[in-house]
């Protein structure tokens, strides 16, 4: 007889699990692919070969046969049934990116496909089309990409890198691949082909000569020209990028045809611009940096004109019927030039102005010059500004006929080009429909077609930095009707997108997602996270609800409200254009925490001041006068006095509010630190705050403040000087951390430290502070370190606090020092176990009351991350109303609930109403890392259609994901995801319902990722290409090409090399869980069982 | 299947026997060496065969440097059955009338007992010195123990400090460092976390278990390795109340030495030692020193069992009812650790002290103290 001692683990791969078990002989039998997966939440039939176990699931005891005796058999039962059986596949993808790429540097746009691209400063390639089409690619090198040219319709694109190299991209329909379990045919993605860099001259030492300043790409899409640095032009087969050989043009070539008196011994400088005739395929016109512009032609390798200009060239444009052609200048101006046959010599442009002349003026760095079937051509150039009055302007002139406007950005000018409405090759004019600018910072664009050049909002690539994020709240399944209002007051304009290439495939998102983004100047933006394109909504000002120092009041986007100035600035015409905003009027104002009920349209934000307001969607304008209440923190507290800033004045005076969220009640809290936890019950009227002095329990209904609690410690003195003293410490707390990621940086590759500065005595201090080794102090956390009393996280529940048999509501709150307080509280019109009928007569009279209840002191003393409330069945509780208008399944009252405390260090479920620990996990104990976030989140299985798993998802501070199981706490999962230097992406991180998430990869980029296999929001989207055959194809004999037209269909561009992951997991889950398993006293023979309680995780 | 039998006369190699005395009587027996059964049914048997079955029982016997130990647990009870060479003697004692000073090193030569000193050819030096007065065990509070000595290199050292409850502060800083390992391709400098620092005053420095440049190896049975300077302070930290630290001592001349027989006293220094390489017991053998107050008499301290770091009362969270009562928590049901003294438990606030105050009974006291505190709180 075989005895099972240990059943040492579970492994899960591909839908199997697998057991181990360790005999009394002392034999791992491993991996047994006969374990057959079944409904295995019930138990799971389980088959397995080597000894004939069989268990069933459901107890049923007669599907017991083999060779095992019963009570070997049960426990294996047992173990089966409590190891992490899952039907849910747990995936961690990175889907989509959302928001404006960081530090972008090139723009490309093609005019067949209505694609355009985005290249930025670490080397990532972006391709946006029509809302919802989007791919990505990466360089293998972070170097910045300073151009980009598309191969108009083929899906392919050229770009240039500050190294010199030039990169041939193609949209690919990659191979099929799983998704948690789901197939996917045919996804398409961006992929490098070939790369090509141009080598060093033979003869020239340097290699700047042949540096690359500009790409030229033929329309017949076959020749590529690359003007250099040295004035040498060379050619390039497309789309193998290989050099032809004989062909290149050197500046040699064109100075001898040069007349004598122009030549004057120099250099004709690097190459500036190369421009197709328009009309005449095969002639390219190219300008050298000095201001000579070659008119070439490339078939009988000759200069057919030659410009003589004296200014320093900038850039050139055709004029589309190629008689003329316009350059702008390093001093401000442009000139043109006409293109007559006969004399091959032109000196002088035909005319030539500098529109911000007289005084000296900053180059005009592009030009554009489209013409237009209505009447005189656009002119659109960047740059040209006096430079001593507006020479720190960003700005950009649209010059047609009298009408020019001065757009004033507030961030650099990357590059900008126009769209057309019909297809360029067709018509006779440009006809440009739309400006589309590229600035550092967001994306601009005009529309040129409606008079006056409203600019148009953006459906994507939002700056969701405009002004400094400072927190973010997602909102999942939000009812039709509040979505309605709220698109209805963000009067979100719909202008014709100019960019739409490619077609959306992806399905309508099944629910609404809102995403809340907190700013520095006060303002709340919604968000439609529903799908692939992160679109703004609506805009909320809470500024308003302050008199403060700088605005008499009004709307800024109201230029008429602004007279002197505009008459001041007569000209230049300026106009502030894009809504990127860096500099906050009153750092206070900064919001902090958001909650939102979806039902009952209640918004809580609670910002840097200790403000809170309460806010009510309203469809009317109103002017009304907001209540203001303030509830001290302190209760009479001595000793202490805040020495930080003073709560921000309200205005006493009734606002104007638009339409939209409108402040109903203002609660101030004394001292005003920031807000540190915010929550909201809408159906019991009441919101709960806390700050690094303590809680506070308010009901906005009555207007009454119910319960202020001080959780000071007496000993905590840092508490009281405010955020300055704080600013200080964190300042010097990271720099010590970037000091230790350097020292171990350096301490590895073993250099030595020389430090010879002048200031010796200073260097000789630094030095010492660096050789002093890093260390770390062993110390339990006591109850008088600093910042003990800062309440992280606030909860309303209902459930049973005082007896098992009352329920009623209830506040949880938690401490940064492992303090956490429950209330019982009274709720008018919400009895212990009962709930009233809510008149509106009888509750005038009552208040709501709250009374301690528990308090727990954590022994640990780490602080408190979150508190959730389980029901009777282990689940969480359902949001306020969700239980009352059915639209969640109603908590089980009837079993005894439990509460689930995360502290960072460790994970513990209580049971309720006596307080005593069911289940923990230390995490910390075991990984070595502390949770920053925590989320309840519902997992919805890919193979049956409405089942679901409610799961425990951690962030800790080494940027992974741990996933338990609720109740038991037992890990499921875990993934790196994001970098733990990324101090400022773990704090963004935030989790939606359903095992998606967000977190900021750049101060204006959000990393979309999915936990869920089920729940993805990927581009998913079709091209048609029109392409010549095959990549980098065998020259074709006869000259000519066959088109083909292929559809790509799928979508997502992800390239594996992806700059914030460590590794990327892939649909194939797999992971053990070394089980502790007690045998029975009789079986338990002379060595002790080995235990095993680590947990370990293979991926 | 693992019952004692009595075969007195059989003196084969299977055979211990045992030669048990209680008061001034004496029995004999034997038991199959192999097979010693369990504890509580040796206890039995000796209730049996001294036809003593209500006297509660304080067991000994004479281990073989001539130390009386104790007998309470199926471990040491079959360390004792696996050394008898051949004879086991016991000695029995009434619990309520039980010398507990008896135990520990020399104290049977104190008896005088000649034929013990004959057959074990014990040196017996402190024959003329007055006996030493030492507590069992469980009167200390533990404060550090070297553990696990039998299943670790001899290079290494794995050290419980108990923080539990203490004013002392932990007192020690780590820092990153490299040490050299012997691998297949020959010596490799590998990142390492060593201490840097020892508090003076504090528990490690006063244990004397732990030293400056010591390498730690593992935290609570996780290894360090791979891990960051920063990840290893977050799971000393979280295990602070009950951490156990292996580490390689950078001085290994103090290390434990594992001696077969008689060189058991050949040790020395306050590194505490194990006088024999058989189960890890490394209590009773040690002269009053560390090791000794450190060990729990009922439990041995074999591997890292989960359920003891887990059942720990490290965890015991503090929960104060709104009545006043402030109770621990308990982790697992039986909870059968005494604590010397609850773990000390400051309050924050002035409620706090009042609740904690009115914990002897009024709760008129405790009310008034409440509505004190806060206008808003009404009971």
């Amino acid at each position: 007889m075989k005895c099972i001692k240990h059943i040492i683990g579970l492994i899960y791969d591909k839908g199997l699990y697998s057991i181990f078990i360790y005999f009394e002989v002392g034999l791992w039998t491993s991996a047994c692919p006969a374990v057959q997966r079944g409904d295995t939440t019930t138990g799971g039939v389980c088959r397995w070969s080597h000894t004939d176990i069989t268990v069933c699931s459901g107890g049923k005891e007669d599907a017991f046969k083999g060779k095992v005796d019963r009570e070997i058999y049960l426990n294996l039962f047992f173990y089966i049934a409590n190891v992490p059986f899952s039907l849910v596949y747990f995936c961690l993808f990175q889907t989509v990116e959302h928001g404006f790429p960081h530090q972008p540097s090139a723009l490309a746009f093609d005019p067949k496909l209505q694609l355009m691209a985005i290249g930025t400063k670490s080397g990532a390639i972006k391709i946006y089309g029509a809302p919802g089409v989007e791919f990505t690619g990466l360089h293998k090198d972070t170097t910045a990409v300073t151009q980009m040219h598309f191969l108009p319709g083929q899906g392919r694109l050229l770009s240039l890198l500050d190294d010199n190299t030039i990169h041939l991209w193609e949209l690919v329909a990659g191979p099929p691949r799983e998704v948690g379990g789901v197939k996917r045919e045919g996804m398409v993605c961006l992929q490098e082909v070939c790369s090509y860099s141009l080598p060093g001259r033979p003869g020239i030492e340097s290699c700047s000569a042949t540096r690359v300043t500009v790409l030229l790409l033929l329309r017949s899409c076959e020749l590529l020209c690359v003007g250099t640095e040295g004035g040498g032009v060379y050619f390039l087969d497309l789309p193998r990028l290989s050099l032809k050989d004989g062909q290149t043009l050197l500046q040699d070539q064109v100075t001898q045809s040069l007349p004598e008196d122009y030549r004057c011994g120099k250099s004709l400088g690097p190459v500036e611009s190369l421009q197709e005739h328009p009309q005449q395929p095969g002639k390219i016109l190219i300008g050298y940096s000095r201001g000579l512009v070659v008119l070439w032609d490339l078939s009988t390798r000759h200069a057919n004109h030659l410009f003589l200009g004296k200014q320093q060239l900038e850039s050139l444009v055709w004029e589309r019927s190629g008689n003329s052609f316009v350059s702008s200048h390093s001093d401000g101006g442009y000139s043109v030039w006409a293109v007559a046959s006969g004399n091959p010599y032109t000196h002088q442009p035909v005319s030539s102005s500098i529109p911000y002349g007289p005084f000296p003026c900053k180059a005009i760095n592009k030009i554009l010059w489209r013409t237009a079937q209505s009447g005189s051509p656009v002119l659109l150039y960047s740059g040209g500004m006096p430079r001593a009055s507006y020479g720190d302007r960003h700005c950009l002139t649209i010059q047609q006929d009298k009408e020019h406007v001065t757009l004033d950005f507030t961030s650099r000018v990357i590059d900008f080009f126009t769209t057309s409405v019909l297809s360029l090759l067709l018509v006779e004019f440009d006809d440009p429909s739309a400006l589309v600018v590229l600035l550092e910072e967001e994306l601009v664009v005009i529309d040129l077609q409606t008079p006056g050049w409203p600019s148009l909002p953006t459906p994507y690539l939002a700056p969701l930095h405009s002004s400094a994020i400072t927190c973010s709240c997602h909102v999942s399944n939000v009812p039709p009707k509040l979505w309605e209002r709220l698109v209805n007051a963000g009067k979100a304009q719909q202008g014709h997108w100019p960019i739409c290439g490619g077609k959306n495939m992806a399905p309508l998102p099944k629910q609404q997602e809102l995403l809340l983004t907190g700013h520095e100047d006060g303002t709340v933006r919604f968000w439609d996270a529903s799908g692939v394109a992160l679109t703004p909504i609506y805009k909320l000002s809470t500024a308003s609800v302050f008199h403060t120092d700088c605005d008499p009041s009004d709307d800024p986007q109201d230029p008429s409200n602004d007279p002197d100035a505009q008459q001041e600035e007569e000209w230049p015409p300026f106009r502030k254009v894009g809504c990127f905003d860096p500099y906050s009027d009153d750092p206070r104002l900064g919001i902090q925490k958001i909650s939102l009920c979806k039902y009952s349209n209640k918004l809580v934000v609670a910002g840097t001041a200790g403000q809170v307001i309460v806010l009510g969607l309203s469809d009317e304008r109103s002017d009304h006068l907001v209540d203001v209440s303030v509830v001290d923190l302190l209760q009479d507290r001595e000793g202490f006095t805040w020495k930080g800033h003073d709560r921000l004045e309200p205005r006493l005076k009734p606002a104007p509010f638009p339409p939209g969220f409108q402040p109903l009640v203002l609660v101030q809290c004394l001292p005003p630190a920031s807000v540190t936890a915010v929550t909201l019950h809408a159906e019991w009227n009441l919101i709960a705050f806390g700050t690094s002095h303590g809680f506070g329990l308010f009901d906005y209904h009555r207007r009454n403040a119910v319960l202020a609690r001080c959780t000071l410690h007496p000993n905590d003195s840092l508490a009281m000087e405010g955020p300055l003293s704080r600013v200080k410490s964190l300042k010097k707390s990271l720099r010590q951390s970037f000091r230790r990621i350097r020292k171990s940086r350096v301490s590895g590759k073993k250099r030595a430290i020389s430090t010879p500065t002048s200031k010796e005595a200073n260097a000789a201090l630094a030095e010492q502070e660096e050789v002093a080794p890093v260390q770390r102090r062993i110390e339990p956390r006591s109850a008088d370190d600093s910042l003990s009393g800062v309440v992280r996280c606030l909860c309303f529940a209902d459930t049973f606090l005082r007896d098992g048999t009352h329920h009623g509501p209830t506040l949880w709150a938690g401490t940064n020092s492992g303090s956490v307080y429950a209330y019982a509280l009274e709720v008018p019109g919400v009895g212990l176990g009962r709930v009233c009928e809510r008149s509106g007569a009888g509750e005038g009279s009552a208040c709501a009351e709250a009374v301690l209840g528990k308090e727990i002191q954590l022994m640990h003393r780490a602080p408190v991350v979150s508190i959730c409330v389980l029901d009777g069945r282990g689940k969480p509780l359902p949001d306020p109303y969700e239980a009352s208008r059915d639209l969640a399944t109603a908590p089980d009252m009837t079993n005894a609930h439990s509460v689930l405390i995360a502290s960072e260090e460790q994970l513990k479920v209580f049971s309720l109403p006596k307080v005593s620990a069911k289940t923990k996990f230390k995490l910390t104990a075991h990984e070595g890392c502390r949770v920053r976030k925590v989320a309840m989140v519902v997992f919805s299985s890919t193979a049956q259609e409405d089942y679901s798993e409610h799961t425990l998802v951690c962030l800790t501070n080494l940027g992974d994901m741990h996933l338990f199981s609720i109740p038991g706490l037992r890990p499921q999962v875990r993934y790196d995801c994001i970098r733990k230097e990324d101090i400022s992406g773990i704090a963004s991180c935030v989790f939606t319902k359903n095992g998606q998430g967000f977190y900021l990869i750049s101060p204006s980029e959000y990393e979309r990722f999915s936990l869920s296999a089920k729940v993805l929001t990927e581009p998913l989207c079709s091209i048609h290409l029109d392409r010549p055959d095959g990549p980098a194809a065998q020259p074709q004999a006869n000259g000519t090409h066959k088109n083909q037209t292929s559809q790509a269909e799928g979508g997502s561009g992800y390239t594996h090399a992806h700059t914030h992951t460590h590794t990327h997991t892939h649909a194939h889950v797999c992971f053990v869980i070394f089980l502790i398993f007690f045998l029975p006293p009789r079986l338990s023979f002379l060595s002790s069982p080995l235990l095993f309680f680590s947990s370990c995780y293979f991926s | 299947m693992n019952k004692n039998h009595r075969v007195p006369s059989n003196r084969s190699l299977s055979a211990v026997e045992v030669k048990s005395k209680f008061g001034a009587e004496f029995r004999r027996f034997s038991l199959d060496r192999s097979k010693p059964g369990r504890f509580d049914e040796f206890y039995g048997l000796l209730q049996h065969v001294h036809r003593i079955p209500n006297v509660e029982l304080l067991v000994g016997y004479a281990d073989v440097h001539g130390d009386l130990l104790p007998i309470n647990n199926d471990d040491n009870y079959h360390k004792a059955i696996s050394t008898a060479s051949p004879l086991l003697r016991l000695f029995l004692q009434r619990k309520e009338e039980a010398d507990h000073l008896a135990f520990g090193t020399d104290s049977l030569t104190r008896k005088k007992n000649t034929v013990l000193s004959a057959v074990l050819l014990r040196p017996d030096p402190n024959r003329k010195k007055p006996p030493v007065i030492i507590s069992l065990p469980k009167d200390f509070r533990p404060v550090s123990s070297i553990i696990d000595v039998d299943i670790l290199p001899e290079t290494h050292r794995r050290v419980r400090l108990y923080k539990h409850g203490q004013e002392k502060p932990l007192g020690f800083y780590i820092r990153d460092g490299s040490s050299v390992r012997v691998t297949p391709q020959g010596l490799e400098k590998v990142p390492g976390i060593f201490i840097s620092r020892m508090v003076p005053g504090g528990l490690a420095e006063s244990t004397g278990l732990l030293a400056v440049n010591d390498e730690v190896l593992e935290v609570n049975g996780i290894e360090v390795a791979g891990k960051s300077l920063d990840q290893v302070t977050d799971m000393m930290i979280a295990n602070s109340h009950n951490l156990i630290i292996t580490v390689k001592p950078a001085n290994q001349r103090n290390n434990i030495v594992r001696s077969g027989g008689g060189g058991g006293g050949a040790a020395s220094g306050s590194s505490g030692r194990s006088s024999d390489s058989g189960a890890s017991y490394y209590g009773y053998s040690s002269p009053g020193g560390i090791g000794a107050a450190a060990s729990t008499p009922s439990h041995i301290i074999q591997n890292f069992h989960p359920e003891e770091l887990e059942s720990d009362e490290d965890d015991e969270d503090l929960v104060i009812e709104a009545g006043g009562e402030a109770e621990l928590i308990p982790c697992a049901p039986s909870a059968s650790y005494s604590m010397p003294s609850l773990p000390r438990y400051e309050p924050h606030l002035n409620l706090r002290t009042a609740a904690a105050a009115a914990s002897s009974g009024s709760l008129a006291m405790e009310r008034r103290s409440l509505e004190e505190d806060g206008t808003v709180i009404t009971l």
